[in-house]
């Protein structure tokens, strides 16, 4: 383990009904970049929160400067060099920058906090790095920009060795990362290592020393930037053994067009998107996390407001308002985040499942027990979900089950187009075929179905047309006989408009 | 058959055997307890602080509080009895105190659906502004010499206590509204997890006006009762009443989070501080130690509540009345049986 900063070495992590990492090994070498890569989904974020210590590993090795650690917490991993700047960045903001310095080990004098020492340590870190910021400046005054960088300053001057960046570009402008590359380089050049994350091809390649491929949870290949190319890159993340035959997809003859999206745009989220979906038909969207693509369907049903475009369903233009205006209209929405936007957790199974669709059970002055009974038990059966009754509180289930059940509740709304974003994520892949099977009847029954994925095969394997979107515009739309990963991701990761 | 015991809930009934054991407990305590009059007067105690009750777990399983129901209360009452003075019509004064305690309701649920304020906020400031209408109004006096006004607080039909009965037909009404309506599912939904609700269809601001007005109703009425027993217009009525109507839900199962509640646990609830302060009262003990008494029957009940859901993701009352703010889910990583989605 000599010459190496990290290692990691074999390294397995399950949750429940996903292994999601599996006997990942790989190093860091002192002074260099080492960029990671790999779909939504892949394991990176999971195999950072490992090194992190929010997660402990089942099975696996760490190691740092060649000795053997256990990482307990993310504070014990500051302890021992290694900093994160999280995808998210987190901060108070309204802390002053000499503040954020010092978050979580205030330096003391006599028991009360020694703030003049903060202000002139803070002062004088900022003035090396030729900032000019007042020191007492409150954090949500800056940019992400500008947060980002004192991040990175906090992080080096607690004597961090390496460097963690999740996706630093996401969230920042073309010129600033000029200046974060600037920046990356500078630490690289004082010995300091970067683990450095991002689905964007070119930053890794302009900015890598190595690149480690990750998919499905396993090391596809770890080498110096300069053995591997862009495409093969891509090749390796998406994989090449996907089976169509594993998706339970019909061709079904297509009705009339049920929606049709035009012109949508909200503020800093998407601009002028025009989506079509006819009766009988799978639509997939596609596009890294970030492209917009949440947004465009919370838009529609909605759940966000929308700046402009029209929405016709079943050939008639609609105003939408409210998720209830939405439903009205024979739209449904299968939220990305079952959490906050799916379950009343406390609720039972059948409650839940009759949420959208209460003048069902409940009319003429009562609640039919019975009915909605006989409404809940028919998809229960049929989706064949796992719990003890009906009545048991949703929040009990594990999220497959949870999202059959919050599929039931739609189906029992009769919608006639369902907007699906993430329709299978953190769900094993026996529920998700059945997740899989169930779209395909919603399909034979006539109904128009949009489906927002990141797991490209999934889409490859179950849609009539995809859809590709990046930074908030559509790039493509293909069909299946174009279909193939590294058109899909080519697409979704540049902003290249081809007719 | 496993599976059916593991989702069998004791904490479902554990109030009731609590009620029991207390009922029991206080027999043995005073032989004067068991008395049908004693029973009665309970009953007659306890009626205006379980309508109360009501209003405060309705708010509270919706994800809402009212601290203002005691200053409401009492604002209500005194104009029901004054407008009784004036007109010495019953049926017009008890629709004034309807009026009033809905009036009010009315201007917290504006603030709270329509403006987005924390319920929290809103009603303390609702609190302060009661109070000093009901003040202004009597200008610090009681009324006093109420005549038939007392029939709605002394009166009985048959043997029965009018409050009894005014809080059994209460009972009804408000297990009705909660198990067998739209309203109340939309309650629950909204208390459980207002986000999921709104993107389920449920009308969440009318849910939460709805409330309010359902609370508005139970405590104009209990403000009616409460004149009426004491056979005055106290404008400083009902004092610190808003905690103890908040008592009786949690004491019976209703979660602070919201979304969780029923009618029976904050029934047996309010049942189990009736009795406890009847017996106190029997035996003896002074005013003070049941203040102590109580004070620990709150901190403990509260403390189980959370105890019981330890580990899970929580959001309190005390959250802002703005959507989609609760403590992000994501906050927990661990917590969850989703795996996260990674290389994001």
């Amino acid at each position: 383990m000599t010459g190496t900063l990290l290692s990691v070495e074999g390294v397995t992590k399950t949750f429940p009904g996903v292994r999601a990492l599996d006997d990942v090994s790989f190093d860091v070498r002192p002074g260099t970049v080492h960029a990671l890569c790999g779909e939504n989904g892949a394991g990176k974020s999971t195999l950072m929160k490992v090194i992190d210590g929010i997660y402990q590993p089942d099975a696996g090795t760490v190691w740092v400067r060649g000795e053997q650690v256990r990482i307990k917490n993310p504070i014990d991993a500051r302890a021992r060099g290694i900093a994160m700047i999280s995808q998210e960045l987190n901060y108070v903001p309204d802390m002053t920058i000499a503040e954020s310095f010092f978050l979580g080990r205030l330096p003391r004098r006599r028991g009360a906090v020694d703030w003049r020492y903060i202000r002139s340590e803070a002062k004088r870190i900022l003035a090396e790095e030729g900032l000019s910021f007042p020191v007492n400046r409150r954090l949500r005054t800056l940019t992400v920009s500008e947060i980002q960088t004192l991040e990175i300053l906090r992080a080096v001057y607690h004597s961090a060795d390496v460097l963690i960046m999740d996706e630093p570009t996401s969230a920042i402008a073309y010129k600033e990362v000029e200046s974060l590359f600037a920046k990356i380089r500078a630490l690289r050049a004082q010995g300091k290592s970067i683990i450095y994350i991002s689905h964007k091809m070119d930053e890794v390649f302009e900015i890598a020393d190595d690149i480690t491929v990750l998919r499905d949870g396993t090391v596809v290949s770890s080498q110096p930037a300069s053995e591997i190319t862009s495409a093969q890159a891509i090749a390796q993340m998406v994989g090449r053994d996907l089976d169509h035959q594993q998706y339970p997809k019909e061709r079904i003859p297509l009705g009339p067009t049920a929606f049709k999206a035009t012109g949508l745009s909200s503020r800093g989220m998407f601009e002028d998107v025009d989506i079509e979906v006819r009766a009988g038909e799978i639509v997939g969207l596609a596009g890294l996390i970030g492209a917009g693509r949440s947004e465009v369907v919370r838009a529609v049903f909605g759940l966000d407001r929308l700046d402009g475009g029209t929405v016709e369903v079943g050939g008639t233009p609609v105003h939408i308002t409210s998720p209830r205006s939405a439903i009205r209209h024979g739209l449904a929405l299968l939220p990305e985040d079952r959490r906050l936007v799916g379950i009343v957790p406390d609720m039972s199974i059948k409650k839940n499942a009759t949420l959208a669709s209460l003048p069902k059970v409940i009319h003429g002055g009562y609640a039919h027990a019975r009915e909605e009974e006989r409404l809940v038990g028919e998809f229960f059966a049929k989706m064949n979900v796992k719990a003890p009754s009906t009545e048991t509180p949703i929040a009990s289930l594990s999220g497959g089950n949870q999202q059959k059940v919050l599929l039931a509740r739609w189906l029992i709304a009769d919608p006639a187009v369902m907007l699906l974003d993430e329709p299978t994520r953190g769900i094993d892949v026996g529920a998700k075929l059945e997740i899989y099977k169930i779209m395909t009847d919603l399909a034979r029954q006539g109904r128009a179905i949009l489906m927002i994925s990141s797991e490209l095969p999934e889409l490859i394997g179950m849609c009539d047309r995809i859809y590709v979107m990046s930074a908030g515009r559509v790039t493509a739309e293909l069909t299946p006989d174009q279909y193939s990963q590294e058109r899909i991701l080519t697409y979704a990761m540049n902003d290249i408009e081809v007719a | 058959m496993t599976t059916k015991l593991k989702s069998f809930d004791a904490s479902r009934y554990s109030i009731f055997i609590i009620l029991a054991l207390v009922f029991v407990g206080a027999s043995f305590l005073s032989p004067n307890f068991l008395s049908v009059d004693n029973q009665l007067n309970v009953l007659r105690q306890v009626a205006v602080i379980t309508i109360l009750a009501y209003g405060a777990m309705t708010l509270i399983i919706g994800g809402m509080i009212d601290l203002s129901a005691g200053a409401v209360m009492a604002f209500a009452g005194v104009s029901s009895v004054m407008v009784y003075k004036d007109t010495q019509s019953l049926l017009l004064a008890v629709l004034v105190g309807i009026a009033v305690g809905v009036a009010c309701n009315l201007v917290n649920a504006f603030l709270v659906a329509t403006l987005h304020t924390p319920a929290f906020i809103v009603t303390l400031g609702m609190m302060l502004m009661a109070r000093g209408a009901v003040l202004e109004l009597t200008q610090g006096q009681n009324v006093l010499q109420l005549g038939d006004f007392v029939i709605i607080g002394q009166g009985t039909w048959g043997w029965a206590p009018v409050p009894a009965l005014v809080l059994l037909l209460i009972t009804a009404v408000i297990w009705y509204l909660m198990n067998q309506t739209r309203y109340g599912r939309g309650v629950y939904a909204v208390g459980g997890n207002e986000e999921a609700a709104r993107a389920a269809g449920i009308a969440v601001a009318w849910v939460k006006y709805k409330a309010f007005v359902v609370n508005g109703v139970l405590v104009g009425i209990a403000g009616v009762i409460f004149m009426s027993r004491v056979n005055a217009g106290l404008p400083n009525a009902g004092v610190g009443y808003e905690l103890q109507a908040i008592t009786a839900p949690i004491i019976g199962g209703t979660s602070f989070s919201g979304g969780v509640g029923t009618t029976a646990g904050t029934l047996a609830g309010a049942l189990i501080v009736g009795l406890l302060g009847n017996i106190m009262n029997l035996t003896g003990v002074g005013s003070y130690i049941q203040q102590i008494v109580m004070g620990l029957i709150i901190v403990t009940a509260v403390a189980y509540d959370v105890w019981s859901k330890r580990g899970r993701t929580r959001t309190t009352i005390l959250r802002s009345g703005r959507r989609g703010e609760p403590a992000a889910a994501g906050a927990d990583p661990g917590a969850t049986a989703d795996p996260p989605a990674s290389g994001t």
